[in-house]
């Protein structure tokens, strides 16, 4: 961490300390965790992030916390895995495949619970707390119970089961609300005005929560040498991942981690049932039209982004695109990945890789980037998707000729 | 028409801590600029120069997002209930 980060607000730039904050008191625009990257440069190097855990911790510097001992599973550090088999059927030669269920709770968001649970715990809170989806539901649960936080955990009521089980076992108060997610998450912005002494990681501790998916950004770069990728293909749901991917990239450029001045290119994937960045971005808008969800990838149903935004205006700067993809073609793209290249995703990655297949058919992805995916949670998170399409290929009875007489059938 | 209206932590500075305040008004934006004249400084902070809801502020009738209604023309009942709520959370 730089000796100095302050918060800023995005829209009107006021300046506030490094408090628990979420937005700017004046215009109600998103505070923004601000670094001195000249007094970062001076002090980062390769050789030392390197000697550092083989966690996202290792780059404590580009964090806005510090702590000899942060609130840590092991978050980060994930592989990056080269995906032939995939880009040769997809027609690229140079694609990767960012494999963050191999996270403590099997999601990319054990990076950024990491990161504001330290926060929290040092700014003096006891009680964590979030809006879900179910990824985050897991891994605040789980992150509590290891700093021994209390916490309280708001949940769509008809999540996926596996993510209820999940959640549940690490003992924290589960509260499943009759609703969305956009009811769950309007409900916690709305609590965190009546108790402020809980840290809401995706509320009030936001801006530092955030920081923490710059981590895929640093950790893509420093698995590729300290080169930048050309693309990254990166999913959206509140949309604050892309940004912060995009933030990363710069970053590194900013401290001299990598020696380049071009700009990754990032897309956006959505499914097509709760689509309203892909919509705005397609439709030319200026504004990201709520709407009401309906579709499997249930980690990426938000219909209200907080950050639709910025992720429209992201992907519009850095010259991606952003597309959407049915519920079959998510189902096809977990299947893709699995057969292809081992990798067993839930939903959203499924959103991913099917967004992947269209932006290079549509030559938005060009044959010869280096492109990266990233995979951002487990298959086993969401089976219900999979039950009625895959399952045994035959059932026989435990004998010899059973088999061979089916076998010699297929 | 009264209409209890909840107010963000973030406002409580125009509203002398006050996080409910009862407003009359037939329609949602009717509502929100009697809690303005009660309250100077809180229309500044919820609309922009062209009296339009600024981009972050989020306005909730009966926990159904007024943009799914009709906007601040929403025309609210009796016992109905307006929260301003900042957007950016969540995700």
């Amino acid at each position: 961490m730089s000796d100095k980060i302050e918060l800023v607000c995005k829209e009107c730039s006021r300046h506030y300390a490094p408090e628990a904050l979420h937005v700017c008191e004046y215009c109600f625009g998103p505070l923004e965790v601000q670094y001195d990257y000249e007094q970062i440069k001076s002090t980062i190097n390769i050789e030392e992030i390197k000697r550092g855990p083989a966690t996202m911790w290792r780059y404590s510097k580009l964090l806005p916390v510090e702590d000899a001992a942060p609130v840590d599973l092991g978050a980060g550090f994930t592989p990056l895995v080269r995906a032939d088999r995939l880009g040769a059927l997809l027609g690229i030669s140079n694609l990767f495949i960012k494999d963050d269920t191999r996270n403590p709770t099997g999601s990319f968001k054990d990076r950024v619970v990491s990161v504001s649970l330290t926060k929290a715990r040092q700014l003096g809170f006891k009680v964590a707390a979030c809006a879900s989806t179910g990824n985050l539901a897991n891994s605040v649960a789980a992150h509590a119970a290891r700093a021994g936080m209390e916490a309280y955990i708001f949940i769509p009521y008809n999540l996926e089961k596996a993510k209820i089980v999940t959640t549940a076992v690490y003992g924290s108060n589960l509260i499943a609300v009759k609703g969305n997610y956009d009811d769950v998450n309007r409900l916690c912005a709305e609590l965190t005005s009546e108790v402020p002494d809980w840290a809401f990681v995706n509320v009030n501790v936001r801006p530092y929560y955030a920081e923490g998916s710059k981590t895929l950004a640093f950790e893509v770069s420093e698995q590729l040498g300290f080169e930048l990728p050309d693309h990254v293909v990166v999913p959206i749901a509140s949309g604050s991942q892309l940004t912060k991917v995009h933030k990363g990239f710069e970053e590194l450029k900013s401290v001299g981690l990598v020696d380049t001045v071009k700009t990754v290119r990032i897309s956006g994937a959505q499914a097509e049932g709760c689509s309203p960045v892909a919509t705005a971005f397609k439709s030319n808008a200026d504004f990201v039209q709520p709407v009401k969800p309906d579709t499997i990838a249930k980690s990426l149903a938000i219909g209200n982004p907080a950050d639709g935004f910025y992720a429209m205006e992201t992907v519009r700067k850095t010259g991606g695109a952003i597309e959407s993809a049915t519920d079959a073609e998510i189902i096809d793209g977990i299947k893709l990945l699995a057969k292809t290249e081992g990798i067993f995703t839930e939903t959203a990655g499924g959103v991913t890789i099917a967004n992947l297949v269209k932006l290079v058919e549509s030559g938005v992805i060009q044959k010869d980037e280096t492109v990266v995916a990233l995979i951002t949670g487990h298959g086993l998170k969401t089976v219900e998707a999979l039950e009625s399409s895959v399952g045994p290929t035959m059932t026989i009875e435990p004998k010899l000729s059973s088999f061979l007489e089916e076998y010699s059938l297929t | 028409m009264t209409i209890k209206v909840r107010i963000p932590a973030q406002l409580r500075s125009v509203t002398g801590g006050v996080g409910e305040i009862e407003a009359e008004g037939a329609t949602v934006g009717q509502v929100l600029k009697e809690v303005d004249t009660l309250n100077p400084g809180f229309g500044e902070r919820v609309f922009d120069e062209d009296g339009k809801l600024r981009r972050f502020v989020n306005i909730f009738l009966a926990d159904e997002d007024v943009r799914f209604m009709d906007g601040l023309e929403t025309e609210v009942k009796d016992g109905q209930v307006i929260s301003v709520v900042p957007a950016v959370a969540g995700g």
